[in-house]
């Protein structure tokens, strides 16, 4: 059952208000309901609180497409990242109701509510001097947000300690995904990006290495704290330098082939045939032959890493204030689909 | 895991990649950069020219050159060959003195050093006693005789360098047979000149910076005469007779002296300030020529008027009443005069003045009525207005070639048709595979052809844009306008002209057809000139048209430059490559990609704002698109060069500092000794090194975006007939790749040959690609059904290349400076690519087809991509597999300009500015290789005693020389041949459809 209305972009108000509205609009005054939303990159996100909401709000371009689902039938794995690949088993934890009668009062989001904004990886292979750290930049408008140097650092070598030259983070932007993660820091020295080592290149090439991996960066790095350190029974805390150094050739073919196959999927082009209609057509372009145009169903299915966005959606209106809204509320069973006129402005 | 497995090592392919690639740097083309010094053997008839980087270059006659380079790169100061030798002397500025031989070797001869050695004085002595001011050769080729600051002589046995202590002519000595009343011991002080007898091997002529002159004899170790002069001394020259000689001074004077047997000290015969009575520069050097006529040539440097002309370079001629002041626009640095070097002969009987300025060589012809310039073959001064882009074209059908090389010879009619006289040595170097021609674009609107295709890089014709425009130099202002009763009598010689009137003139952008002799030429002000190749002049109005890139954007506000202005009416074109068509953009930004297609007689231009598309058979716009993203405020108000030139000049100006700094610290008889230097030199390189910790470079990190400026910036442009729509219908297409890594693809309708006047040209855009790193799009290719790349314009119409197969299905390249990719077509999906940056850090810079062929067998060549990194490494990738096969280091990556200015040719050679007047010539290829391969024959000498020895060894020189000149003749000729022969039926078809076009 849809429902389409309108908000006021600037001034959403509070979530209990928008909670009563949309219990409101769908005519269900005392059905206890669960709010989620796709954002833009088609994952569908919780709406249970004023800071969720006003996300949901500000990121609507134009349409915000809200799924409301009944509680006593809601399973909270439907939402985070990979929520519709997963849809299957969400339909079967839909027909096999669990008892959820007892809720928290405050509803905190499970960890695959919420997008990765970066990892760390790699702990089993790595150094403990060591930190292998993943920036997802596909899916936030945040810039990546740091400065690197050239520097140098003292290693052990068969002739002693050796000074050599080395590049540094030496600046991160306050706001910034690099700054947010916490898991950079100034001084910190690379080692790798998206497991090739950078000793012997210029800074020049670090910098242009970085860029073109930009959008699924992985840096290695040796940590300027090293009190913050992953600390394994394995090894005893006093081995550095050179111990490190050894560790890790061997492991580099290793991560090379675990990067490449992770960033595949967010490199696809865009093509848009015939600019006379306003007809995007993304492509996924895979070695095995074409695919034919997705309808927008297959979008929201597909485009959840893809990183570009639907076309019906950018095409459409762009009133200035408000936005409009759609609402779609699955119900157990084949249902049809009507669409209300319903439209009301706060 | 398949993926990360490494490609199989294939031994089939290892073999066959060692007989199709292969890297050498072949041959520098044009004029040595900062060259210092000057030298030439009369002997071998070979010039050497010594730079500030220790580079030392022999050119004898087209095609024999040599190079060589001190390992310690400091400036030659001096350059003396070893009479009738195949050897000669540098002096460089650390005072260390270098012998070189030219040897036989492999059937050619090589320059190699053979020998070191630096004069060293006695324990605690000052610097300068060693110094080296003067060095002279002697006839007998077994000592050098060096003149020191101290005024000591020294003589040092060749070739072991072998200092003969007991032979040292010191001023003691010299002055013992002096009267104390005119001199003193400071008189003796800096030798600036030593000159042998030319009759008498025993004695040589000493001359002291303080105006002493001294005439010693080496047997009896006396001083036989001395002179004195009354004003420094600046340089010595021998009359041919050894009965008088010449000295020239500070002041601006010369002086003859008489030689005769029975007075010790002698009055000058004669003294002239040639330029007097008011004060005058120094004249540095000086020739006294003898003639049959009686009347000889006095040729010298400078002594020019101080006040009012003291900063011209200037060489005069002084013939009876003629008189000229040869007038260059850069220092000169040395100069020599060919003259009968038969000592038989009673006379000098100069033929040439060789002048080395530091931008050109100029060699005026002394034989012919007014003095005409030669045109040399080699040595050309590239930069004579900077170089702003190049162009190469393989294989050029000979009637183009003979079409352009008549234009370009009406071009030279006011040079002498005196044959080269720098002569020496024989070049064996097989034919030039091809006519190939170099096309550099110039900061001052010129366009220049190069004959590239071998050795001796040969201007062949200069085209000129500034006619179309109008701007505030007169075109018709010649250089050589010489008043009647002007004095000094200065006439301008040379071409380097760095000072350009209007830098909106410089050439951006040059596409030539070589099959139809349509020329596209685009410049800095957003000017599209499209020419067309006619073998008289003409007059003609130049149609006009404007682009307006902008058009469907509003509120925005050029701050560049603004157009150039055009004439109006009818315009004068001499013979060549003459405008027929203007296209105008707007705004008149710097143009930064052209394409032209001559067989749908379409012209492609782009700019940072966008692109359009011109017909220039009906001289109409077809469409123009804009590629400039909304918010990129920086390419929208202000030409890119603004922010470039800004960059350069402060570029050069760091450089300046440095090379102030370095020159202050080499220059001649400073106090300071070696240590000094070095101290100064480390505490140098440390200030620097402080500096650069105190500020450290940073690097922002940041993912590309749509909003980045200059995105629109549209980088190439590609024709191409394929399929754009659908599998079934192949149609004309044009594609544009943008800095932000967007690709349009337009599908074109060319109406057929009988309605072409008729029927527009239509366009509509069929496909747009965003590639999602949004690296700038360098490259474009459509590759057929057999992966084949498609041919040129006309190539398949003059059967000189396959059609291009339609059957199997077509497929896109598109190389962006960080990756290259292969798509399917016409449904675009990815089919393969190949990640650069991603993985080694380097970006590509120049990208191009080229085809190579293998030197094992003739029937196998294949094409793979060419490729320059930002890192100055060229990496070979095959095609359609993208592969790496190889990869060179070329250029150092410090050098950006070396790697800016490099162009692939379609055969795999290359070239790249290695200084603002010199291309290096490389090859990837082991079959297409053009380097030097020439040979100096040592005439036999067998006697010691040069005065009895010389007039055959000479006689033997000079009859070898015509011959030279005639097997040149010939060779030239069977090269014409030769092509004709190879391809003939090709070239009448070439012929006929040229002037069937016309």
């Amino acid at each position: 059952e849809f429902r389409r209305f309108s908000l006021e972009r600037s001034k959403p108000g509070k979530f209990e208000e928008f909670y009563g509205l949309l219990q409101h609009v769908h005519k269900i005054p005392n059905v206890d309901v669960l709010v989620g939303y796709t954002d833009i990159h088609g994952d569908l996100l919780p709406i249970n609180n004023d800071d969720n909401y006003h996300k949901a709000v500000s990121t609507a371009n134009p349409l915000l497409r809200i799924f409301i689902q009944r509680k006593e039938d809601a399973d909270y794995s439907a939402f985070g990242t990979d929520t519709m690949t997963r849809k299957k088993n969400v339909l079967s934890n839909v027909l096999r109701p669990d008892n959820h009668k007892k809720k928290p009062h405050i509803v905190i989001s499970m960890p695959q509510d919420f997008r990765p904004v970066s990892s760390i990886i790699d702990v089993d292979i790595l150094p403990e001097t060591h930190r292998r750290v993943r920036l997802y930049k596909y899916g936030t408008d945040k810039p990546l947000g740091f400065y690197i140097r050239d520097g140098s650092s003292v290693r052990v070598t068969p002739h002693g300690l050796e000074k050599v030259p080395g590049i540094f983070i030496s600046r991160l932007v306050p706001g910034g995904l690099a700054q947010s993660t916490g898991l950079l820091a100034v001084n910190d020295e690379v080692l790798e990006v998206n497991g090739i080592e950078v000793s012997g290149k210029s800074l020049d090439q670090v910098t242009d290495m970085m860029i073109a991996n930009s959008r699924n960066l992985i840096i290695t790095v040796r940590p300027a704290n090293q009190r913050n350190n992953v600390v394994r029974n394995s090894r005893t805390s006093g081995s550095s330098g050179q111990s490190t150094e050894s560790s890790l050739p061997s492991s580099a073919p290793n991560i090379l082939g675990h990067l490449q196959a992770e960033e595949e999927s967010d490199e696809e082009d865009i093509i848009i045939e015939d600019s006379g209609e306003p007809q995007h057509i993304p492509k996924a372009a895979p070695t095995s032959g074409s695919i034919e145009s997705l309808s927008q169903i297959e979008l929201l299915h597909e485009s959840t890493q893809n990183g570009f966005l639907p076309s019906g959606q950018t095409s459409l209106n762009h009133s200035a204030g408000s936005i409009s809204m759609e609402c779609e509320v699955p119900e157990p069973g084949p249902k049809s689909l009507e669409e209300d006129g319903t439209i009301i402005t706060l | 895991m398949r993926r990360f497995l490494r490609p199989g090592h294939d031994p089939v392919r290892e073999r066959l990649k060692r007989d199709l690639f292969q890297f050498n740097k072949t041959v520098e083309h044009g004029f040595p950069h900062q060259p210092s010094a000057l030298g030439y053997s009369p002997f071998l008839r070979l010039m050497a020219i010594g730079t500030r980087s220790g580079a030392i270059k022999l050119y004898g006659a087209p095609g024999v050159e040599f190079m060589g380079l001190h390992e310690e790169n400091n400036t030659v100061m001096q350059i003396h060959f070893i009479p009738d030798q195949c050897q000669l002397v540098t002096l460089l500025d650390d005072n260390s003195l270098h012998l070189w031989s030219l040897k036989q070797h492999g059937g050619g001869s090589e320059l190699r050093e053979e020998n070191r050695f630096t004069l060293k004085g006695p324990p605690g002595s000052p610097p300068s006693a060693t110094q080296v001011t003067a060095v002279l050769a002697h006839s007998s080729r077994e000592v050098l005789y060096l003149g020191t600051e101290s005024g000591n002589i020294f003589v040092v046995e060749l070739p072991s360098f072998q200092v003969l202590e007991d032979r040292t002519i010191t001023p003691e000595a010299v002055l013992q047979r002096i009267p104390e009343d005119n001199c003193n011991r400071r008189s003796c002080e800096l030798v600036e000149a030593l000159q042998e007898h030319p009759k008498n091997p025993d004695q040589i002529l000493i001359g002291y910076s303080r105006a002493l002159i001294v005439l010693w004899d080496l047997q009896n170790n006396k001083a036989i005469h001395h002179f004195l002069g009354s004003q420094q001394l600046e340089n010595l020259y021998w009359q041919r007779d050894g009965s008088k000689f010449i000295s020239c001074h500070y002041d601006g004077s010369y002086t003859q002296w008489p030689v005769s047997s029975d007075s010790r000290q002698s009055e000058p015969l004669e003294n002239t300030v040639p330029y007097g009575p008011f004060p005058c520069k120094a004249i540095s050097k000086i020739y006294w020529q003898t003639t049959k006529n009686g009347l000889p040539y006095i040729i010298f440097q400078g002594g020019m008027p101080r006040a009012s002309y003291g900063d011209r370079h200037s060489i005069s001629v002084i013939h009876g009443s003629q008189q000229t002041a040869f007038d260059f626009t850069s220092r000169v640095i040395d100069f020599f005069i060919i003259f009968s070097s038969d000592p038989a002969a009673e006379f000098d009987d100069p033929s040439a003045l060789v002048v080395l300025a530091e931008e050109e060589l100029v060699v005026i012809d002394l034989k012919s009525a007014g003095w005409p310039a030669v045109h040399p073959p080699y040595l050309a001064s590239l930069h004579c207005s900077a170089i702003t882009c190049s162009h190469h074209v393989s294989n050029i059908p000979l009637k183009l070639w003979e079409r352009i090389i008549s234009a370009g010879s009406k071009q030279n009619i006011h040079y002498s048709s005196m044959p080269w006289p720098i002569d020496g040595g024989t070049n064996i170097a097989p034919d030039p595979p091809q006519r190939d021609l170099l096309l550099t674009g110039h900061e001052d609107g010129t366009v220049r052809f190069w004959d590239a295709s071998g050795v001796c890089l040969h201007l062949l014709y200069k085209l000129s844009t500034v006619r179309v425009f109008l701007t505030d130099a007169d075109p018709n202002d010649n250089m050589n306008t010489l008043g009647e009763d002007e004095w000094p009598p200065l006439r301008k010689v040379g071409t380097f002209d760095p000072y350009s009137d209007d830098p909106r003139l410089g050439i951006q952008k040059i596409y030539l057809c070589k099959y139809s002799g349509y020329l596209a030429v685009a410049g800095t002000a957003g000017q599209v000139l499209v020419m067309e190749l006619n073998d008289e002049d003409a007059e003609h109005v130049v149609d006009h048209a404007e682009a307006d890139l902008l058009q469907d954007q509003e509120g925005y506000r050029w701050k560049g430059h603004e157009k150039l202005k055009t004439r109006d009416g009818p315009v004068r074109f001499e013979a060549g490559f003459q405008p027929f068509v203007l296209v105008q953009c707007q705004p008149p930004a710097v143009v930064t990609s052209l394409a032209l297609h001559s067989e749908w007689k379409l012209v492609a231009f782009g700019t940072s704002h966008g692109f359009g598309l011109f017909d220039h058979q009906q001289k109409r716009l077809v469409f123009v698109k804009c590629t400039l993203h909304p918010s990129d405020q920086l390419a929208l108000e202000g030409p890119l060069s603004r922010v470039k030139s800004l960059k350069k000049s402060l570029r050069q100006s760091f450089r300046r500092m440095r090379r102030s700094r370095v020159s202050s610290r080499k220059r001649r008889g400073g106090g300071g000794n070696a240590s000094e230097v070095q101290e100064a030199n480390a505490k140098f390189d440390q200030d620097a090194l402080q500096e650069m910790e105190l500020a450290p470079v940073q690097r922002k990190i940041e993912a590309r975006s749509a909003e980045d400026s200059f995105t629109g910036f549209v980088r190439t442009l590609y024709f191409a007939d394929t399929f754009l729509r659908d599998s079934s219908r192949h149609c004309p297409s044009l594609w544009a790749g943008t800095n932000g890594g967007t690709v349009y693809a337009f599908c074109l309708r060319v109406p057929p040959a009988e309605r072409r006047m008729d029927e527009p040209v239509r366009a509509e855009q069929a496909k747009e690609i965003q590639l999602m790193h949004r690296a700038p799009v360098v490259g474009i290719l459509v590759l057929d059904g057999r992966s084949t790349p498609l041919p040129e314009p006309l190539e398949v119409a003059h059967d000189l290349s396959k059609s291009p197969d339609m059957q199997g299905s077509h497929q896109l390249l598109v190389v962006s400076e960080e990756q290259f990719k292969v798509f399917t077509l016409p449904k675009v999906s990815s089919k393969l690519k190949l990640k650069l940056t991603a993985l080694e850090g380097c970006r590509v810079r120049k990208v191009t087809v080229a085809n190579f062929g293998s030197c094992k067998t003739d029937d196998y060549s294949e094409n793979d991509l060419a490729v320059l990194t930002n890192l100055g490494d060229i990496q070979i990738i095959s095609l359609p597999f993208l592969k790496l096969q190889i990869r060179y280091p070329c250029i150092r990556k410090e050098d950006v300009s070396g790697i800016a200015s490099c162009v692939f040719t379609k055969y795999g050679q290359g070239f790249y500015l290695i200084s603002p007047s010199e291309f290096e010539r490389f090859s990837l290829s082991t079959k297409w290789l053009v380097e030097p391969r020439c040979i100096v024959d040592m005439p036999e000498v067998t006697s010691n005693n040069h005065v009895h020895n010389k007039p055959g060894t000479e006689n033997a020189a000079r009859k070898s020389s015509p011959s030279d000149g005639g097997e040149d003749e010939r060779k030239s000729g069977r090269l014409m041949e030769h092509a004709l022969l190879n391809d003939e039926k090709v070239l009448k078809e070439i012929q006929s459809t040229l002037e069937g076009g016309r």
